[in-house]
């Protein structure tokens, strides 16, 4: 085991979006690492268009799979104004990964309240590091538009200590043959962008 | 050995599989349907969805009372159906071993309400135990069967949402080899609960009691680590991993048994360390029973009764000057509520009933949501199966004042799991009110799970299945109607015509569920709005449809639209819903 101070990970974003293969990759690669490693995660209602959100701890020992709000030191967005909902868990010096996909909810759809305009300069105006991307959309070029969860682990994968080859061992163990090379190639697109 | 991660219900089956059991028993809830999906898949196992939680519990029983080691597993309010066997299995015993798993969920996640089933254990004194997460869980379910087999009792083990949805690191063991104990053991005396053998087991039960008293003060997972002797924490489950977190220097009492209490330790732990908090989720369970020891201890008059804890809640809640972390913004975010899926069946049927200004008793399942706005298709929902007796007793109640205006509706699943014999009271009783079973052709909310009128087993074998019609006819409901809930005229007629009916009606919709592979209900193509023809009116934004969003500012000349409706091609499965709904002929 790797001799380090418990860190933390959350993912958030909507229902659908790949968010708990993606924790559960990332989970994968501390293992592999060394790390001791704690996730928490939403089933059952959250399925259905609800909010999703995933927490992944590592260290040398875990002992909570939650987080203590004001801690986590990043937070990869799946949707635009998700990363909004959860600023209470961030640290004031935490890295943000945000997807711009904008994804309404019912309220917003229906016209009953507006999408947040603002996003990116309020992320940008209160924390150091805001990596803003089209996940959607790189994930598209690399293939299929349901990759966009691996584009994310790419990019945040930049802000971690781990060895390339881990996280192409775990991609490997993630998904079938047919669908590896698009996944290498979505979550390279992530490193680069 | 081997690690892998697991989540603490994929690590509980494993754990079942490991102690060489091979029979168990369910029904499907949030946060346990995965216990048994992943315990199904070992080799050499029998697993079956029985109907309900009663009929499971009482599967178990009889297979342990055959000898066999077996599991039944639940949510915590399916241990409210099941309470009756549960009771006096424990004045039983059993022949084999028998583990009930009760998955508790604090905070309600996806429940209606936050029981804190540790009280079971007290009330019917069958030993629980309690993992902290998912290396604990596999290890204290074979523990648990270990502890039925040796005191013949059942024994429950129970989780948590955190626990069973949390993964994390967990080292397998070698399964032990399954030997088959199996035989025809007559004991009536022992398994026929008349009074007269009632009273005597009642004494045993006793015994057993005092038994397990002494067992748990040595049961090594009640671990006592201490550090700080200025602080103690005594607690259990989850709750250790949060107090630990934030104070990894206090002294721990961490109980793995938390019925019956080793009040021997909770001495002894009390007595090298100052000042105690009892760390609990929900009720003032150890609390209370600590106090009652004479040991002076801080619990719920600092900590919250309500929802499931977080490092952060432990902290604050022991240092009360800290600040909580704050969210540096200030605005409204629109909610996400979970939201029927676009081309639910269910959509269809609570837009024509909102038609009919009913009152509809609601029951548990994916259409519970409907209750949200706009569809606002339920006017009360207490627990599995009681929509049905609602609506009928409310019938009752109002006489003529209620007539046409009382429905009940209950999905497939939920009818089979306790909607029948309330059904054959509405016959028996000559009930005025409607019912709607919404038949999606799977337990779809949990996540599609097969039950008797699916055609299929857990195991995956094709199975007699129940035929709704013929079953509500034999129950002696005359006015009976099929329809198909995603056509809206149909659907409306069909309510209108059974609410005029006199004596009970049924109206079965069915429509497999959308997202039901088997059922392979095809995708249309996505249907477009015209925006030349959209007058802004909003009724299909009615459907609260997910792909159909309002696009404001977008006007026409010489109308007087506000904005029009559009569709997201990515996100329609083309049910057609919207076409049927537009007054302008504007959606194709």
């Amino acid at each position: 085991m790797i001799d380090s101070k418990v860190k933390s990970i959350l993912f958030a974003g909507v229902g659908g979006q790949g968010i708990l293969r993606a924790s559960d990759i990332m989970c994968m690669a501390m293992m592999e690492a060394g790390f001791d490693v704690k996730k928490s995660e939403v089933h059952g209602m959250a399925q259905r268009g609800g909010c999703v959100t995933s927490h992944v701890r590592y260290g040398s020992k875990v002992y909570s799979p939650l987080a203590e709000s004001g801690s986590i030191e990043t937070l990869v967005s799946f949707e635009k104004m998700e990363a909004l909902r959860y600023l209470k868990f961030l640290s004031k010096d935490a890295s943000i990964i945000l997807n711009t996909e904008e994804i309404y909810p019912p309220a917003v759809n229906r016209g009953d309240s507006e999408y947040p305009n603002d996003v990116i300069d309020f992320l940008k105006n209160h924390y150091p590091k805001v990596i803003a991307l089209n996940a959607a959309k790189l994930a598209h070029e690399a293939g299929n538009i349901r990759a966009a969860n691996v584009v994310l682990l790419g990019a945040v994968s930049n802000l971690m200590n781990i060895e390339k080859s881990v996280w192409e061992s775990v991609i490997k163990k993630s998904f079938p043959q047919k669908l590896l090379k698009l996944n290498l190639d979505a979550f390279q697109m992530g490193i680069t962008a | 050995m081997k690690k892998e991660l697991m989540s603490g219900n994929e690590a509980i089956a494993r754990g079942v599989y490991e102690a060489g059991v091979r029979f168990a028993a369910a029904y499907p809830g949030t946060p346990s349907t995965e216990i048994m999906e992943e315990f199904a898949k070992y080799d050499g196992v029998y697993a079956e969805w029985a109907p309900n939680e009663k009929v499971a519990v009482e599967v178990a029983i009889g297979a342990a009372l055959g000898g066999a080691k077996a599991l039944a597993v639940m949510k915590h309010v399916g241990v409210n159906v099941a309470a009756d066997p549960i009771f006096t299995v424990s004045y039983t015993g059993i022949a084999g071993a028998l583990v009930i798993i009760s998955a508790d969920d604090p905070s309600m996640h996806s429940s209606q309400n936050e029981q804190d089933n540790r009280n079971y254990a007290k009330f019917a004194k069958i030993p629980m135990l309690e993992p902290a997460d998912p290396q604990e869980a596999k290890d204290y379910v074979r523990l648990a069967f270990k502890i039925s087999e040796q005191f013949d009792t059942p024994v429950f083990l129970r989780t948590t949402t955190r626990v069973s949805h949390s993964k994390s690191v967990v080292t397998l063991s070698e399964p032990q080899i399954s030997e088959d104990k199996t035989t025809l053991a007559y004991n009536a005396g022992k398994y026929v609960m008349v009074p007269i053998n009632a009273r005597t087991r009642r004494v045993e039960v006793e015994k057993r009691q005092q038994a397990l008293k002494e067992f748990v003060e040595t049961f090594p997972e009640n671990k006592m680590e201490i550090n700080d002797p200025e602080v103690g924490i005594i607690t259990a489950g989850m709750p250790y991993n949060y107090t630990k977190d934030v104070f990894p220097n206090f002294s721990y009492l961490k109980l793995g048994m938390v019925y019956p209490l080793p009040e021997k330790l909770i001495r002894d732990f009390a007595s090298q360390v100052k000042k105690i908090y009892v760390v609990e989720e929900l009720d003032p369970y150890l609390e209370e029973q600590i106090k009652a020891m004479g040991i002076k201890v801080i619990g719920k008059e600092i900590f919250p009764y309500t929802n499931e804890f977080d490092p952060g809640i432990i902290k604050n809640a022991i240092n009360s000057n800290l600040e909580s972390a704050v969210s540096p913004y200030k605005e409204n975010l629109a909610q996400r509520p979970p939201n029927l899926c676009p081309g639910c069946p269910h959509r269809g049927l609570f837009y024509a009933l909102k038609k009919s200004k009913a009152y509809v008793h609601g029951d548990i399942g994916c259409y519970t949501l409907s209750y949200l706005k706009p569809l606002e298709g339920l006017h009360s929902c207490i627990c599995m199966g009681a929509s049905i007796g609602m609506a009928h007793g409310m019938s009752k109640a109002l006489g003529e004042k209620g007539k046409g205006k009382v429905v009940g509706v209950i999905g497939d699943s939920t009818f089979l799991h306790s909607g029948i014999t309330p059904l054959m009271n509405m016959a028996y009783n000559n009930s005025d009110a409607l019912i709607i079973i919404l038949d999606n052709s799977t337990t779809a909310m949990t996540g599609m799970q097969e039950h008797p009128g699916t055609g299929y087993t857990l195991m995956g074998k094709e199975a007699k299945k129940v035929n709704l019609k013929v079953l509500v006819s034999a129950l002696g409901i005359e006015n009976i109607k099929v329809i198909d809930p995603n056509n809206i005229k149909e659907t409306q007629s069909a309510i209108k015509e059974e609410l005029a009916n006199s004596g009970p009606s049924v109206i079965i919709a069915q429509r497999p569920c959308a997202l039901f592979k088997r059922a392979n209900v095809k995708s249309q193509p996505p249907l477009k709005v015209d925006s030349d023809k959209c007058e802004g009116c909003k009724s299909c934004l009615g459907l609260n449809c997910p792909p159909i969003s309002w696009k404001k500012g977008v006007t026409k000349e010489g109308s007087k639209r506000k904005g029009i409706s559009f569709i997201d091609a990515t996100l329609c499965n083309g049910c057609g819903l919207c076409a049927q709904v537009c007054k302008f002929d504007a959606i194709s």
